[in-house]
């Protein structure tokens, strides 16, 4: 099949893409510009021309969420559009969910590589839809939109444009199905599919699509609001070239890349130390006790090692090398959604400003190993909520870098973490009665965007409001929410007392809920978040981890009789162990230790509770200063028993003056006691080393742990070589699980 | 170009600065002077006359002594080269039963200590908690950082280290 080639010089797409990954292969410059020329000449005409792109991007994503009708679009902004080279190399970006910066750049990449220059063509007003995580996408409720923008024969770039969905027709309801565990389950894939010509979509696609989800509406003017973010930047292309010409527009959107590229090496030399860092976080997936499938039943930790290489010419590389495997649950990643994960880390920690591009990501060496969670390589895995291994493994990456900012004296840079982006609590079910009777409704409340923070080095943790994987921490008007969740009314919010990372200074603390299901039928409900181990990489310089969450949901409960006697029910779970479900609700009350759940069935007057991630603390909780302790205290962050305890702090509440006395001197004495409890309890490294080679040696670990050292030391040589070699242990030694 | 004076970074170091004063330090450009000026404010506190080559935690700290670059505590305990994890020379507590947990943790929000532990790294010669570290079971010790040095002042700050000069 003969066509002409719409690359620049009669070249094909892939010729391009080959070329550009050659020659910066061999020049180590993006396109071999060794000189920004134009930025040379004209510095303010080059920074003129970016801004104005980026604000034309910007006022895409402001007027085009307007067409959307998802609430997580609408309220919170979960969308954001990019401007790609014609290889797929982004130039510039708007604000919002910046994970897709990259994932987008894959899937364009992907089209090329797959010649879809040939067939299926790529023409002028060729619309492309794209989900499939292993094409450039983190998970399949995240769509993507993608059109070609020409200038008379050549094609100039693309825009690119993503709104995250509530639902994409899954095993079950819901944005992050804990249920799906291949494929099949992930609902519907559109694996980088031309929808439309002429600037319009097929009507064939809209009557699929509208068939292959649970929420259509959303779906279609989500779908209109992508593709109109996506008509305006071509629009904003066409005025800057007739306003800067073709040749400036070339050259520009190469340089531009080429500049953050340098950017981000300069901004490494200025904040970080060369040398070797590493980090080890960790995620539970207990699907034992609750996964439907036979094979899915099975408890795995993912281990989750990182390193990172600052080197010398201010370039980092970066490893995932230790991995853990991939398994029959939604976890899995693949290397896009790592590299969008990636992308957060550094726009958020090291290039936040106005220049962010694929510069920045031509200057970090990645390795994510193929048949690790972190790269699974197998199409038919599901790849539904890989947020699960990703969310905490990227904590890693923060820790490290903070390493680096502490020692180069950056101490308010610090940061060790952020709390898990959960508990994601979804479902939905349908009204049974009132004025929506029939319809469905969707559980998909986006509260999580807002985390506990973890301490710097010179303050405490954000409370409630740090949106590491969302663009906002402010799930915006509740009301709205509610129209689209009203089987699930809320009964309370409040502070989740002792959620906090104890440290010198805490991290961030956050806030719990109860729900309960109202006027419905067929009510699923699941979520997800840490509980069998700590969330990450836990703390720095001596602070803990935040604490854990947990399950806790009441069913065939007397609520009706309490609200129609207007008697008290739970607003909380402040003390797990001395419960208020169990004080004030008669009822089958369950509560398990671990957090993420399969979907469950609930009826009306059931309640569940949730509770949203505290963040990391830092600096030993002993050298915390008396007044913040106090305030915590007053606050409701901590409880009388945990100051004393973790904190060394005595204080008593007075009544008359309604707050906490913090007593000096008791508290002295306490934290003395509490180095001499230090010393007594603690034992040399060598004694400790010997206690926990042994656990190795004798098998003593639990399934979970064993199959997780066993996956990591096949998968791994470098990482089974250094683990034999720290415990002693002979060169073919392996862990073996039955 | 950002520029602080001593007493700023001193109290940025002492955590004293308000949120007014500490938000244009983490907005602004980066002070290029920062690493020496606290670096010189780091080595006026500690009780000991080694050089410091490098801070390398909130006590810890690289430092030049008889030739040899070691991990040094403000209290003056001495973890030996720095090319080794200070971690392996520390006290350590590991708290790896549901009592040792539930003692700091609520009931319900603490690991599971079959799929994770908390090991606790104290100073030998003060008992400061230096660091935390949760994994599972038979997990080795992670060494968090090794800087190389001799690159960071010859390449990145053009100078000689100190305990070259």
């Amino acid at each position: 099949m003969s066509r002409r080639c719409i690359g620049w010089n009669k070249k094909s797409l892939k010729e391009m893409l080959e070329e550009s990954e050659r020659v910066f292969k061999e020049t180590g410059y993006y396109c071999g510009i060794d000189k920004l020329r134009l930025k040379e000449e004209d510095p303010f005409r080059y920074e003129r021309a970016y801004a104005g792109l980026r604000g034309a991007l910007v006022s895409a994503r402001e007027t085009a969420l307007h067409i959307a009708a998802s609430p997580i679009v609408r309220e919170i902004g979960e969308l954001c559009f990019a401007l790609y080279t014609p290889e797929g190399d982004s130039i510039v970006v708007s604000t919002g969910i910046l994970v897709h910066v990259h994932t987008m750049s894959e899937a364009i990449k992907f089209m090329i590589r797959e010649n879809y220059e040939e067939d299926p063509g790529i023409n002028p007003g060729d619309i492309f839809l794209n989900n499939d995580p292993q094409c450039g996408n983190v998970h399949t409720t995240d769509v993507q939109t993608l059109i070609p923008i020409f200038w008379k024969d050549e094609l100039i770039g693309w825009a690119g444009g993503v709104t995250h969905q509530v639902d994409t027709g899954g095993i079950v309801p819901g944005h992050d199905l804990t249920s799906a565990i291949q494929r099949f389950d992930d609902g519907v894939y559109y694996t980088c599919l031309k929808i439309g010509s002429n600037d319009k979509i097929w009507k064939d696609h809209l009557i699929n699509a509208r068939r292959s989800v649970r929420t259509p509406l959303y779906w279609e003017l989500d779908e209109k609001c992508r593709l109109a973010g996506d008509l305006m930047i071509r629009d904003a292309i066409y005025k800057f070239i007739e306003r800067e010409g073709i040749d400036y527009y070339k050259q520009f959107i190469r340089e531009a890349i080429e500049e953050t590229r340098r950017i981000f090496k300069e901004r490494v030399k200025e904040r970080l130390i060369p040398g070797r860092y590493r980090a080890a976080s960790f995620f539970d997936i207990p699907s034992k006790e609750t996964a439907w499938q036979p094979r899915a039943k099975v408890d795995k930790i993912s281990n989750e090692p990182i390193e990172i290489i600052v080197k010398e010419d201010g370039s980092i590389s970066l490893s995932f090398d230790g991995a853990s495997g991939p398994g029959a649950n939604p976890m899995n990643c693949d290397k896009g959604a790592m590299e969008g994960g990636q992308w957060v880390l550094l726009t958020q920690v090291l290039i936040y400003g106005d220049k962010v591009n694929d510069g920045a990501y031509l200057a970090v060496e990645t390795d994510y190993p193929l048949g690790t969670w972190s790269n699974a390589g197998d199409p038919y895995l599901s790849y539904q909520s890989p947020w699960g291994n990703l969310i905490p493994a990227y904590t890693g990456m923060m820790k490290c870098l903070s390493y680096g900012l502490f020692s180069r004296g950056y101490r308010e840079e610090v940061i060790p973490g952020y709390g898990f982006t959960g508990d994601a609590i979804q479902g939905g079910g349908v009204y049974s009665a009132g004025p929506l009777m029939g319809q469905r409704w969707a559980l998909s409340t986006f509260e999580i965007s807002g985390q506990g923070l973890g301490a710097s080095a010179v303050r405490d943790g954000l409370d409630w409001g740090y949106a590491m994987w969302n663009p906002e921490a402010d799930l915006g008007d509740v009301e709205t929410w509610e129209l689209f969740q009203g089987g699930i009314p809320y009964l309370s919010r409040r502070v989740k007392p002792n959620n906090a990372g104890y440290g010198k200074y805490r991290g961030g603390a956050n806030y719990e809920g109860v729900a309960m299901i109202a006027n419905s039928r067929d009510v699923d409900f699941f979520g997800a978040r840490e509980g069998m181990v700590f969330h990450g990489s836990g703390g720095m310089h001596g602070g803990y981890p935040q604490p854990t969450a947990y399950r806790l949901y009441a069913k065939k409960t007397n609520m009706k009789e309490i609200i129609e006697k207007q008697k008290d029910y739970p607003l909380g779970d402040p003390d797990p162990a001395n419960g208020e479900f169990e004080r004030l609700l008669k009822g089958e009350i369950t509560r398990k230790e671990y957090c993420t759940i399969y979907p469950i069935t609930l009826e009306n007057y059931d309640l569940i509770h949730y509770a949203l991630s505290g963040g990391p603390g830092y600096g030993d909780p002993l050298e915390r200063r008396l007044d913040l302790v106090k305030q915590d205290l007053n606050d409701g962050i901590y409880t009388k028993d945990i100051v004393y305890k973790v904190y060394g702090v005595v204080a008593n509440y007075d009544e008359q003056r309604g707050e906490w006395v913090v007593d000096e001197e008791a508290t002295r004495k306490r934290r003395e006691e509490i180095r001499r409890e230090r010393k007594e309890k603690s034992v040399p490294f060598n004694e400790y080393w010997e206690r926990e080679r042994k656990k190795i040696i004798e098998g003593k670990l639990c399934d979970a742990v064993k199959i997780m050292y066993s996956e990591s030391l096949r998968l791994s040589k470098r990482w089974a070589k250094e683990f034999r070699e720290f415990w002693r242990l002979p060169e073919d030694f392996m862990v073996e699980v039955k | 170009m950002s520029k602080y004076d001593r007493k700023t970074l001193e109290r940025l170091i002492n955590g004293e600065l308000t949120w007014e004063e500490l938000k244009p330090i983490i907005s602004g450009p980066k002070d290029p002077d920062r690493f020496d000026k606290v670096l010189e404010i780091l080595q006026s506190r500690v009780p000991w006359k080694e050089k410091i080559l490098l801070p390398l935690h909130e006590h810890l700290y690289v430092v030049s002594k008889g030739g040899q670059r070691i991990v040094k505590c403000d209290c003056g305990y001495e973890f030996g080269d720095y090319r080794e994890n200070w971690k392996t020379k520390c006290r350590v507590r590991v708290r790896d039963t549901r009592e040792s947990i539930e003692e700091i943790y609520m009931k319900y929000m603490g690991s599971n200590p079959e799929w994770e532990e908390l090991r606790e790294y104290y100073c030998p010669g003060c008992l400061t908690l230096l660091d935390v570290e949760c994994a599972p079971p038979g997990y080795p010790t992670v060494f968090n950082f090794l800087p190389d040095i001799d690159t960071f002042y010859e390449k990145w700050l053009k100078k000689p280290p100190p305990d070259k000069k």
